[in-house]
């Protein structure tokens, strides 16, 4: 039995990677997740004829029920999720994985403190295991706590930063004590439940107040930061289980999130240092905000829609606000109206735009949008000199020319997508308050540029009614 | 169950971090949000140590920490699992179509 589990969690572990690498090709994708799903049942399954699993007819239960409960919460959850939320839904669910990850290394020491007191036996973990036992609880819990307050953040359920004073103190201290206790668990010959209950609080404390100093603006690679934790937490704990499979996939993860998280980072032209631990935009807007020139200026519905109507060229810039405002499917009925009257329309796709790397190009791919016509940076930029409209939508930071003039700014050096290059800027927005970052955009006050207040899809549809009353 | 020692241990996550860093590197802007979402259904295999944990469980309060365990985790493999499966339908041509 034992050679057919191994056999079984071997074959999983190449589904995993087969599958991973047919996902990274859109023709291919949907087959690699089916064959990655595979993998895990089938690992699944015979995780329940392993050694001892059948021995207590009333944990196996406890299994299924658990599982029941769990799948069936997650399952219903992200069948209803709309697409716009999705990048929450994927935080929380990364977070479970973590949380998961700590709570297994936490049974393993409670055993070995059950063992030390003689109520628990035949449990002993190898020094290696004790101690990557303890690592992979510090990182799944730092997950777990930090992947529920990125969900909070972005779910809108925690709308402030908060930052607590000498919280950047606070952190390291807070951070070291849990080492210190963690090491004693580690290293120790017996493990007391006390400390290992004060070590998990401490650790998801930290995770918790890790998250909360940092915008909403950079939780795209804070959630890609957790999936590599949560990755190497499970790799960990692979190991004290003696689990290749676990240690395979967890590992796979971790380094693929560790590159998908510099990517990001390097897109923002941040190193991933200054994200995770300098807070953006407290500073450095106000000095930025004094030298504008101009004021904004509004513009209607209407006359927006006969500037694009009578285009060559429109380029498209979405962002955060027309995932808010659940415009997607606005923009593309505006897309197909101006592509009948003959306009060429492009998208233009900023790396960080919206809150998860490719997020605008999901919801346009939702909306039926050709993914030939959506351009990334470099392909778009060389466009805009040569485009009547570019109309942004509730995209702010990635369009701000500062990026480019003002070294002063906090987003100095961050590429840009040059909307303000086009011969006419139209610009969606709420309201005239700055964006995420605190930052004022003076693409806003360029004399080539005008306002088009309204919530995205309110405006869009303004667009659309404009252009069919022609 | 199988004797990992340290030093096979850390040849297996040495070429599995190569294998990660190799398959994600040649990615496609477009399909980041589904490959995150994809490695992280990936990680769902925690459950199978959540199980096997459970499974030995013997004191009471190893049964609570290992139910929430196994809810969890089973939690991250199916998330992972529908809503990866929901953003990659998107990009099939054929349904496309048909929603638009």
């Amino acid at each position: 039995m034992d050679i057919f589990i191994q056999v079984v969690y071997f074959v999983a572990a190449i589904l995993f990677i087969l599958g991973l690498k047919k996902m990274s090709s859109p023709v291919t994708a949907t087959g690699g997740i089916v064959w990655a799903g595979i993998g895990m049942v089938a690992a699944s399954l015979v995780a329940f004829f392993e050694p001892h699993v059948f021995d207590s007819t009333s944990n196996v239960v406890l299994i299924v029920l658990a599982i029941a409960v769990g799948s069936g919460i997650a399952y219903v959850t992200a069948k209803r999720v709309q697409m716009t939320d999705m990048p929450q839904m994927i935080a929380i669910y990364n977070g479970m994985g973590g949380g998961a990850a700590a709570a297994i290394a936490a049974v393993e020491l409670v055993k070995m403190a059950g063992d030390a007191t003689g109520t628990d036996t035949g449990h002993h973990l190898s020094a290696t295991a004790q101690i990557l036992a303890v690592i992979g609880a510090l990182i799944g819990a730092v997950s777990f706590s930090g992947s529920a307050i990125a969900f909070a953040k972005l779910q809108g359920i925690m709308k402030k930063t908060i930052r607590l004073p000498m919280h950047m103190a606070i952190n390291m201290i807070l951070f070291a004590l849990t080492l210190v206790a963690g090491a004693i668990i580690g290293f120790g010959d017996d493990v007391s439940i006390q400390l290992v209950l004060v070590f998990f609080v401490m650790a998801l404390v930290f995770g918790v107040l890790f998250t909360t100093p940092i915008g909403g603006a950079d939780m795209p690679v804070v959630i890609s930061l957790f999936n590599a934790f949560t990755g190497l937490a499970v790799a960990f704990e692979g190991f004290v289980l003696g689990n290749a499979a676990m240690i395979i996939a967890g590992t796979v993860v971790g380094s693929a999130g560790t590159l998908l998280t510099q990517l990001m980072a390097k897109a923002m032209n941040r190193p991933i240092s200054n994200i995770l631990f300098a807070s953006f935009g407290s500073d450095g807007g106000a000095a930025a905000e004094e030298d504008i020139e101009g004021s904004m200026k509004e513009i209607q519905g209407t006359d927006a829609a006969i500037m694009m109507a009578f285009a060559e060229k429109v380029i498209i810039v979405p962002g955060y606000g027309m995932a808010v405002a659940q415009a997607q499917h606005k923009v593309s009925e505006l897309t197909k109206l101006l592509e009948a009257r003959g306009v060429k329309v492009m998208f233009a796709i900023h790396p960080v735009a919206g809150r998860m790397p490719g997020h605008m190009n999901v919801l346009l791919a939702e909306a039926g949008i050709d993914y030939d016509k959506i351009l990334d940076l470099d392909e778009v930029n060389p466009e805009f000199p040569m485009a009547d409209v570019a109309l942004v939508i509730g995209a702010n930071d990635v369009v701000n020319p500062v990026a480019r003039s003002n070294p002063d700014s906090p987003i100095y050096g961050m590429p840009i997508l040059d909307a303000d290059m086009a011969k006419n800027c139209i610009v969606i927005k709420r309201g005239k308050g700055s964006g995420f970052s605190g930052i004022e955009n003076h693409l806003f006050y360029a004399d080539n540029t005008r306002m088009l207040y309204g919530d995205g899809q309110k405006a869009v549809g303004e667009l659309i009614t404009g252009i069919k009353e022609l | 169950m199988i004797e990992i020692s340290g030093f096979t241990a850390l040849y297996i996550f040495m070429l599995s971090a190569f294998t990660g860093y190799e398959v994600i590197s040649r990615v496609p802007v477009i399909l980041h949000t589904p490959m995150m979402s994809g490695s992280n259904f990936i990680h769902g295999i925690v459950l199978v140590g959540a199980i096997v944990v459970m499974g030995s469980a013997q004191s009471g309060l190893e049964q609570v920490i290992g139910f929430i365990a196994v809810a969890l985790a089973a939690g991250n493999a199916v998330g992972g699992y529908v809503a990866t499966v929901r953003m990659l339908e998107m990009f099939n041509p054929k349904d496309k179509k048909g929603e638009a």
